[in-house]
C-alpha cells in the first residue's frame, strides 16, 4: 500500500497535519486530509498512515511536556472531527461484505481514537461496524452483542490499570459467544496481557487486526463452560483484592508519611499536595494491576514511565523512591507487592540519582 | 482345578470331574490349539452348535483365535492370571476367562454378561445425553440472541441427534426464517417464502401440535427447501417437533437422518423431546428479551440525551452519564432548540429531575417536552420558568427539578447569552485565556412551590470563551486519591482554566474525564455538561461532522 514512491507524500501530509493539529486549525487539517483522498492516497493509509502517527506524536509531546494538556484535547478533537469528515469522502465506500464487528473501549478507557481508527478500516474492508466508543461499560456491551449477535468484539484498552476490568469485558462476550480480539497498548507490546486475560485473539495494529479478524476467529466453547485462567491462579493469595480495596487508605498512609519526613511538603498548596496523593494513588494503582497479572515488569515499566515523565517535567526521579518506601513497610506481609516494589526500587536507584524531594512538587 | 501333575495331558485324574465340583453355572470349553471343542461342560445350552470334538461354530471364531494366542503364551508374564477376552455369540455377550493346560489345550469359562452389558451401554448412552444436554444447555443459555439461538439449536440437534437439522421459526409475514445445520459444517440462516404446510406436521408443530411419529413422514416428500445445501445422501428418515415456548410455540425442530443410517428409535425421538423442551425455552427467553429491548428502545428514544453540534455558528456539546451502568436515561437533561434562524436566538436547556433511574427520566421528558412548547416565549425566561412550574404542580408526581436556561445569539464573531438559573448550580464561563467566571443568576427550583422568581444575567462569550452548564453530579462526585472526598466546585473550576480556547467537545470530554478519574470505580449520581463555545477562528465551517451547508464561522 505504502510505496516509495508515496512515502515523501506521506511524510509531507504527516508534518502538515503536525501543524494544522497543534496550531488547533480544524479547517485545515481537514482539508489536508481531504485533498489527500482527492489526490488519490487510499483512506486507509490516510487513517493508519497520516492520522494516527500523528496523533501518537501529540501523545508523546503532550508526555514529554511540550504540549499543554489543552493542546493536547484540542488536537484529539480536531482529529475526530477529520475522520468524521473522512467518512463522508466519495473514496470512502466500502465493498460490502457481510460480516459484523463490535468496536469498543472497556470501561474507563477515554482514548478513544485507536478504537476509531479500527472501527473506519474494517467499515473500508467492508464489514458492518458498530462503533461504541470510549468507556463502554460491559453491561451495556453485552445488551448489544444480545441485540446485534456480532460476529467478533474488537476490544481496545490503553491504559494497564484497566486490564481487570478488560478481563470483565474479555470473559462477559466470551460468555454469551462472541469471540474477543484484544488491542491497544494496555495488552503489552507482544500482547502479553491479553493471552493472560484469555483474550481469543490480538493485534498489535489496525491493519493487523482488519486481518486477523478476516482470517475469522473461531467463538469460545460455550458448552464445556470456561474455568478461570491459568495464568491467574495467583489472585487467590488476595494480594490484589487487599491493595485495590486499601487504595484510599495507603494513598493517606503513604502521604502522611512523607509529611512526616519531608517537611518541605508543609509548604505545599493543597493543589500541590493533591497532585502528590494522585501520583501515589496511581502508583497504587498500578500495582494492583500488576498484582493482578503478576508482572513484576509491569509496575516496573510504570515507574521508568513516572520517571521519565517526571525528569520531562523537570522533577527529579529519584522523588520516587519515598513513596514506594512507604508503601513497601505499609504492605511488607504482601510477599509479591514486596518482590515488586523492590524491584522497582532497584531500578530506580540504578537509573538516577537520589534527591530529597517528594513526588509532585512541581505541581 | 489343580495344575497339571504330568505333561501326558491324558490322564483322567486332571479332567475336570463333575461329580467332585457339582455342574459349573458358566459354559466351558476346552478348545485345543486347532479350534475344536474338546470338551464341553456347564450351561452349555447357552452356546447352540457347540458340541465336543467338533470345530467351534463360525460365530465363535474370536474364541478360536483367543485360543490360539493363549495356546502359544505358555506362561503368562510370570504367572499372572490371563486378561478375559469379550465376545458375542448367539445374541449374547460373553466374558471368557482362560487358563491354559500344559497340553496346550486352553479351557475357557464363558460368563454371559450379555445383562450387565446392555445396562453398561444404557449407562454409557444415558451419560451421553446427559452430557448433551448439560452441554446444550450451556450453549443455549449464553445468548439471548435469537438468530444465535437458533443457530445453536440446529447445530446441537445435527451434531448428536441427527445428520443434519433445521430450525424453523414462526412466520414473519409471508417469510419463513430458517437455520439449516449439516453435522461438521457452517449453519445457514435463511428467510425464505415457503408453506410450512410442504413438510408433513410442521404447520401442527409451529402451532404447538403434539410431534407426528417419524415413522408417519415419507422422507421422500420433503421440499427441496427443507434439506440443507451440504446433505448430500437421500434423507432416510425426518422426525418433526415443536419447540415448546413460553404459552406459544418457538417453532419448530426438524432432524434428518441419511437413509445409510437406522431410522429414530422411539428412544431417541423422546430424547429429541427433551432438547427441543430446552431449545425452547431458550429460544422464547431470546425472542422475549428482543420484543423488552425493542419496546425499551422505542419508549427511550425521546428521553436519551441528543447529540449536539454547531447550530447558527455557536458550537454546542454535550456529555451524559447515568447512575447505573445498567441504565442509559436517569434524571440530568439537556436539549438545544435552534432559533428559527441565525437571527433568533437558540435556547439551551440544562436540568436536574430530583431522583434517578427511569422514573426520573419518565418526568424529564415531561419537562423536554413542555420546554420545547414553550420555545416561542423562550425570550422571557421567568414566564417560561413560571409556566414549566405550573405545569409540574398540575401533574401527578411530588418529583421537583432544577433547571438552566440559555438563550444563544451569535452576532459576528461574539456569542450573547441570557443565563437564568432556577434552583440549579450557576453556569461558569472559561475564556479564551482560561480566566473561569462564575455567571451569577439565581432562582428557584421548580415543580415544589407556587410562585417561582428568578433573575436573568447577560454575557457574551468571544472567540475561545466556553460556557459550561453542568449538573451537581459532576461537583458532588465522591471520590479521588484519598477516597470519599466531593469533586467540588473549586476543582471543577481549576480543570476549567486549563480549557481556555478549547473546541467545546474537548472541554465535556475533559470534564467528563477527569470526573470519572474522580470517582474511579466508585457510585456516583447522574451526571450531565453542555458546553457553548464561541468558535475561534474565521473560517468557513467544513467540517463538523454535521455539515448542513457553510456557516461563517
Amino acid at each position: 500500500m505504502t510505496t516509495t514512491v508515496e512515502a515523501p507524500g506521506l511524510d509531507t501530509l504527516r508534518s502538515d497535519l503536525w501543524t494544522a493539529v497543534t496550531g488547533r486549525d480544524e479547517y485545515r487539517a481537514a482539508d489536508i486530509v481531504l485533498r489527500a483522498l482527492d489526490a488519490g492516497t487510499p483512506a486507509e493509509s490516510v487513517l493508519l498512515d497520516v492520522i494516527a502517527p500523528v496523533q501518537a506524536r501529540v501523545g508523546h509531546a503532550w508526555q514529554a511536556g511540550r504540549l499543554t494538556v489543552a493542546q493536547e484535547h484540542a488536537a484529539t478533537a480536531i482529529a475526530e472531527r477529520v475522520i468524521a469528515a473522512l467518512a463522508h469522502h466519495p473514496a470512502h465506500r466500502p465493498a460490502p461484505y457481510g460480516g459484523r464487528i463490535t468496536v469498543a473501549c472497556v470501561d474507563q478507557e477515554w482514548h478513544a481514537l485507536p478504537a476509531r481508527l479500527l472501527a473506519e478500516v474494517l467499515t473500508l474492508r467492508g464489514w458492518r461496524v458498530d462503533f461504541l466508543g470510549a468507556q463502554v461499560p460491559t453491561p451495556h456491551l453485552v445488551t448489544h452483542l444480545h441485540n446485534t449477535g456480532a460476529d467478533a468484539v474488537a476490544l481496545s484498552s490503553s491504559i494497564a490499570t484497566r486490564l481487570p476490568t478488560a478481563h470483565t469485558a474479555i470473559t462477559a462476550c466470551q460468555a454469551v459467544g462472541v469471540p474477543v480480539l484484544a488491542g491497544g497498548a494496555a495488552f503489552g507490546p507482544d500482547g502479553r496481557y491479553a493471552r493472560l486475560l484469555g483474550a481469543d485473539a490480538w493485534a498489535p495494529d489496525a491493519r493487523a487486526a482488519a486481518r486477523r479478524l478476516a482470517d475469522g476467529i473461531p467463538p469460545p466453547d460455550l458448552a464445556v463452560g470456561r474455568p478461570v485462567e491459568e495464568g491467574l491462579a495467583h489472585l487467590t493469595d488476595q494480594e490484589y483484592t487487599l491493595v485495590v480495596r486499601a487504595r484510599a487508605r495507603l494513598v493517606r498512609v503513604v502521604l502522611a508519611d512523607l509529611e512526616r519526613n519531608y517537611p518541605a511538603m508543609a509548604a505545599y498548596s493543597a493543589p500541590q499536595r493533591e497532585r502528590t496523593a494522585e501520583d501515589i494513588a496511581h502508583i497504587v494503582e498500578f500495582l494492583g494491576v500488576a498484582l493482578y497479572t503478576d508482572s513484576d515488569a509491569l509496575f516496573t515499566d510504570f515507574i521508568r514511565w513516572t520517571a521519565a515523565v517526571l525528569t520531562a517535567r523537570k522533577v527529579p526521579a529519584a522523588s520516587l523512591r519515598p513513596a514506594l518506601d512507604a508503601l513497601g513497610a505499609e504492605l511488607k506481609d504482601f510477599p509479591r507487592a514486596t518482590r515488586m516494589l523492590d524491584r522497582a526500587r532497584l531500578h530506580l536507584d540504578e537509573a538516577v540519582p537520589t534527591t530529597d524531594q517528594p513526588p509532585g512538587a512541581s505541581a | 482345578m489343580g495344575s497339571p501333575k504330568t505333561e501326558t495331558g491324558t490322564s483322567t485324574k486332571e479332567r475336570f470331574d463333575p461329580a467332585e465340583w457339582g455342574r459349573p453355572p458358566y459354559a466351558v470349553l476346552v478348545v485345543d490349539r486347532a479350534g475344536t471343542a474338546v470338551r464341553t461342560e456347564g450351561e452349555t445350552t447357552l452356546l447352540p452348535g457347540v458340541e465336543q470334538g467338533v470345530p467351534l461354530p463360525e460365530g465363535l471364531s474370536w474364541l478360536a483365535g483367543a485360543t490360539a494366542a493363549v495356546a502359544d503364551d505358555a506362561v503368562h508374564q510370570g504367572g499372572s492370571p490371563r486378561p478375559a477376552v469379550d465376545g458375542e455369540f448367539a445374541g449374547r455377550r460373553f466374558e471368557a476367562h482362560p487358563t491354559r493346560r500344559a497340553d496346550g489345550e486352553v479351557v475357557w469359562w464363558l460368563v454371559d454378561h450379555t445383562a450387565r452389558y446392555a445396562a453398561e451401554e444404557a449407562l454409557t448412552a444415558e451419560r451421553e445425553r446427559t452430557r448433551f444436554l448439560a452441554e446444550a444447555s450451556n450453549v443455549l443459555l449464553s445468548s439471548l440472541n435469537s438468530e444465535r439461538c437458533m443457530a445453536a439449536t440446529a447445530r446441537l440437534a445435527a451434531g448428536f441427534l441427527a445428520d443434519a437439522a433445521v430450525v424453523v421459526a414462526p412466520a414473519a409475514g409471508r417469510r419463513l426464517p430458517v437455520t439449516r445445520a449439516v453435522q461438521g459444517q457452517d449453519v445457514t440462516q435463511d428467510m425464505i417464502v415457503a408453506d410450512p404446510s410442504d413438510v408433513p406436521g410442521l404447520a401442527e408443530a409451529l402451532r404447538g401440535f403434539p410431534p407426528v411419529p417419524s415413522r408417519w413422514i415419507d422422507p421422500t416428500s420433503l421440499p427441496e427447501w427443507l434439506v440443507p445445501d451440504g446433505f448430500d445422501t437421500p434423507v432416510g428418515s425426518v422426525v418433526v417437533t415443536p419447540l415448546p415456548g413460553h404459552g406459544v410455540p418457538a417453532g419448530a425442530l426438524i432432524l434428518l437422518r441419511a437413509d445409510t443410517r437406522s431410522g429414530f428409535s422411539e428412544t431417541e425421538e423422546t430424547f429429541a423431546r427433551l432438547f427441543a423442551a430446552r431449545a425452547g425455552a431458550a429460544l422464547s427467553a431470546a425472542r422475549l428479551y428482543a420484543e423488552q429491548h425493542s419496546i425499551t428502545r422505542t419508549l427511550m428514544r425521546d428521553l436519551l440525551p441528543p447529540r449536539l453540534h454547531r447550530v447558527h455558528g455557536v458550537e454546542f456539546a454535550g456529555g451524559y452519564r447515568p447512575s447505573s451502568s445498567h441504565e442509559r436515561v436517569g434524571g440530568d437533561f439537556y436539549d438545544v432548540h435552534p432559533g428559527p434562524t441565525a437571527s433568533d436566538p437558540s435556547l439551551v436547556v440544562l436540568g436536574d429531575v430530583c431522583g434517578k433511574g427511569l422514573d426520573a427520566a419518565v418526568l424529564t421528558g415531561k419537562i423536554r417536552n413542555t420546554l420545547q412548547a414553550l420555545m416561542p416565549m423562550a425570550d422571557d425566561h421567568e414566564r417560561v420558568l413560571q409556566l414549566l412550574n405550573g405545569a409540574l404542580l398540575n401533574a401527578d408526581n411530588t418529583r421537583f427539578a432544577t433547571l438552566i436556561l440559555a438563550s444563544v445569539l451569535r452576532t459576528e464573531n461574539q456569542v450573547h447569552l441570557r443565563l437564568t438559573s432556577a434552583g440549579h448550580p450557576a453556569p461558569l464561563v472559561v475564556r479564551d485565556d482560561g480566566r473561569v467566571e462564575e455567571v451569577a443568576t439565581r432562582g428557584s427550583l421548580v415543580g415544589a412551590l407556587d410562585q417561582v422568581s428568578a433573575r436573568t444575567v447577560e454575557t457574551s462569550l468571544l472567540p475561545g470563551d466556553t460556557c459550561l452548564l453542568y449538573t451537581d453530579g459532576i461537583t458532588e462526585a465522591r471520590g479521588g486519591p484519598l477516597g470519599g472526598e466531593l469533586f467540588g466546585e473549586e476543582r471543577l473550576k481549576r480543570a476549567l482554566a486549563e480549557c481556555g480556547g478549547m473546541p467545546g467537545d474537548a472541554v465535556v470530554e475533559h470534564i467528563r474525564m477527569l470526573t470519572a478519574q474522580w470517582l474511579g470505580d466508585g457510585g456516583h449520581d447522574d451526571l450531565a455538561v453542555v458546553a457553548i463555545t464561541a468558535p475561534r477562528t474565521t473560517h468557513l465551517s467544513a467540517v463538523d461532522g454535521h455539515t448542513r451547508g457553510r456557516y461563517t464561522a
